[in-house]
């Protein structure tokens, strides 16, 4: 992997990034005196001390090969989905289906991965969990609220589950032409475009950030900040094409997509936490809230991304 | 070896249950303090023993039924050695001495930790007893500290064996006053609200109960 050509310069890139991050971080905490001004920018320098931990984590799960990038991606599937039902009200005849969302589905979703049964990947949780799980929760007999609560697990299912196991599912591909190199890269791509994505969103929301996205959801997204973080992320994703089997224009086209998609995956998580008076999905990651605030953009935009390249590039 | 073993059920539950730790009661440490709770799960003295500092722990005692905490021997062992928990008798009746242990417990200045509803509820919190009362009122001196618990019922349900695992909210309340001439129907209807964990706070906290 690191003699992949683009990968060096990647990381170095990465790391100036981050560093010249925490140096603002410094900068601003010794000039900045407004209490509003002071919490704003402790969260900046919290989010930033998370980042070089989470970047690590990933780089390390990487560089460790398939079977551990996929292991990864178990467990944060498993976190998110435990703050997903942590905060989501269930019914005590849910017990066992709740189980079974733990302790099956999720080891079955990441076997398959892991052994590259990709038609079973597909369609485990559309299909057999669909099936399985209500059907428990009726056997169980509790029916106040069952649809409701059906619903909230399949939701939950489909989104810290099945949604997110489509990134490290891009190791399953073998894109077609002389594109060789190894499949973790394609994971890379997604990653970097979506987190460079949500990062200058962020960015450019607190910098220029004046007309709100969707006001009655989040007070966070702006269009300006869409729009300055959009066109980083697609800058940095057409730069990085190298990673992929694609085109400049197709390299650029995606990364709309993943901008687009994420930000949506953000939007909709964010009216969800509000539907349940919530600030933060968890507190696990320190500056960002939980591991769904992190990964709400992945969640939507992996499965695009799996989905178009492998339509069109295997 | 038994310490090593509650260190570790204790580590299990903290990992196990994610335990968001809060609340504005510091207790003074060398006063006895009544810790009391809502009783939804077996769980529920598990995760306010492994909410509980390391140094306080040591003299809280758990009160637990005798007829299911003392039914087998693997149960006794964790409840009596590793929690250091009291076996009171359910079926001693009202006004029996079903609390007499409890009673000399706080006398040598020890804590203990009191489900006043004397048995798992299911969905809502069942009627207190009067035990909670009694002892207040036998033991001025003792601190009434209502411990919220959110989420605690879901992981393990009465009539489950195998725990879900979800994040809860284990929050040591205001300490709960005592009014003068207050009703006994009175202190326990106030001291019930004092453990309701709102639904939905879970992010900022439990509501302040006076």
């Amino acid at each position: 992997m690191i003699d992949v050509p683009i990968f060096r310069p990647l990381a170095l890139a990465i790391i100036l990034l981050l560093s010249a991050a925490t140096m603002v971080g410094v900068v601003l905490q010794r000039r900045v005196t407004s209490p509003a001004g002071r919490e704003t920018v402790a969260n900046l320098n919290a989010r930033i001390r998370s980042w070089w931990l989470m970047i690590a984590l990933f780089a390390a799960a990487l560089l460790c090969g398939a079977q551990v990038t996929v292991v990864f991606f178990a467990v944060l599937s498993f976190l998110a989905l435990r703050e997903f039902l942590s905060l989501i009200p269930t019914g005590s005849g849910d017990h066992v289906s709740l189980l079974a969302a733990f302790f099956v589905v999720i080891p079955l979703q990441y076997w398959l991965i892991g052994i590259g049964w990709y038609g079973l990947f597909a369609v485990l949780v559309p299909v057999y969990v669909f099936v399985t799980l209500p059907a428990i929760a009726a056997i169980a007999g509790e029916v106040k609220d069952f649809t409701a609560r059906s619903a909230r697990l399949q939701f939950g299912l489909l989104l810290a589950v099945y949604a997110l196991s489509n990134a490290p599912a891009l190791l399953m591909l073998k894109p077609m032409g002389d594109y060789r190199l190894p499949p973790a890269m394609l994971l890379l791509f997604l990653m970097v475009v979506v987190q460079v994505s949500d990062v200058f969103q962020y960015i450019a929301g607190k910098l220029f950030g004046r007309t709100r996205l969707a006001p009655s959801v989040t007070p966070s997204k702006t269009v300006e900040g869409l729009l300055g973080g959009g066109l980083v992320a697609v800058a940095a994703g057409t730069l990085l094409r190298g990673l992929t089997p694609f085109s400049a224009p197709a390299a650029a086209g995606i990364s709309l997509l993943i901008v687009v998609a994420g930000c949506l995956g953000g939007l909709v998580l964010s009216a969800m936490k509000r539907d349940l008076g919530a600030k933060d999905w968890g507190r696990m990651i320190g500056g960002h809230g939980g591991i769904l605030d992190r990964m709400d953009s992945v969640c939507f935009a992996a499965p695009l991304f799996f989905h178009l390249t492998r339509y069109f590039y295997t | 070896m038994t310490r090593l073993i509650a260190r570790l059920l204790l580590a299990a539950t903290r990992w196990l249950i994610g335990a968001e730790i809060g609340g504005p009661a510091d207790p003074q440490a060398g006063r006895p303090t009544i810790y009391f709770a809502r009783h939804a799960s077996h769980l529920d003295t598990l995760a306010i023993m492994a909410s509980l500092p390391d140094s306080q722990r040591e003299g809280v005692h758990p009160v637990a039924a005798r007829d299911y905490w003392g039914a087998t021997p693997l149960r006794r062992f964790v409840a009596v050695h590793c929690l250091n928990a009291v076996l009171i008798d359910r079926a001693a009746g009202p006004g029996g001495d079903a609390l007499s242990v409890v009673a000399d417990l706080l006398a040598s200045g020890r804590s203990v930790i009191l489900f006043p509803e004397g048995t798992r509820g299911q969905g809502g919190i069942g009627k207190f007893k009067s035990g909670l009362f009694h002892l207040a009122q036998r033991f001025p001196e003792a601190d009434l500290i209502p411990v919220q618990l959110d989420n605690v019922h879901r992981v393990l349900p009465k009539g489950s064996h195998l725990p879900v695992p979800l994040r809860c909210g284990v929050s040591f309340g205001v300490r709960l006053q005592r009014l003068d001439g207050e009703t006994k129907e009175g202190f326990l209807a106030r001291a019930r609200t004092a453990v309701t964990w709102p639904r939905g706070v879970s992010q900022t906290g439990p509501v302040a109960t006076p």
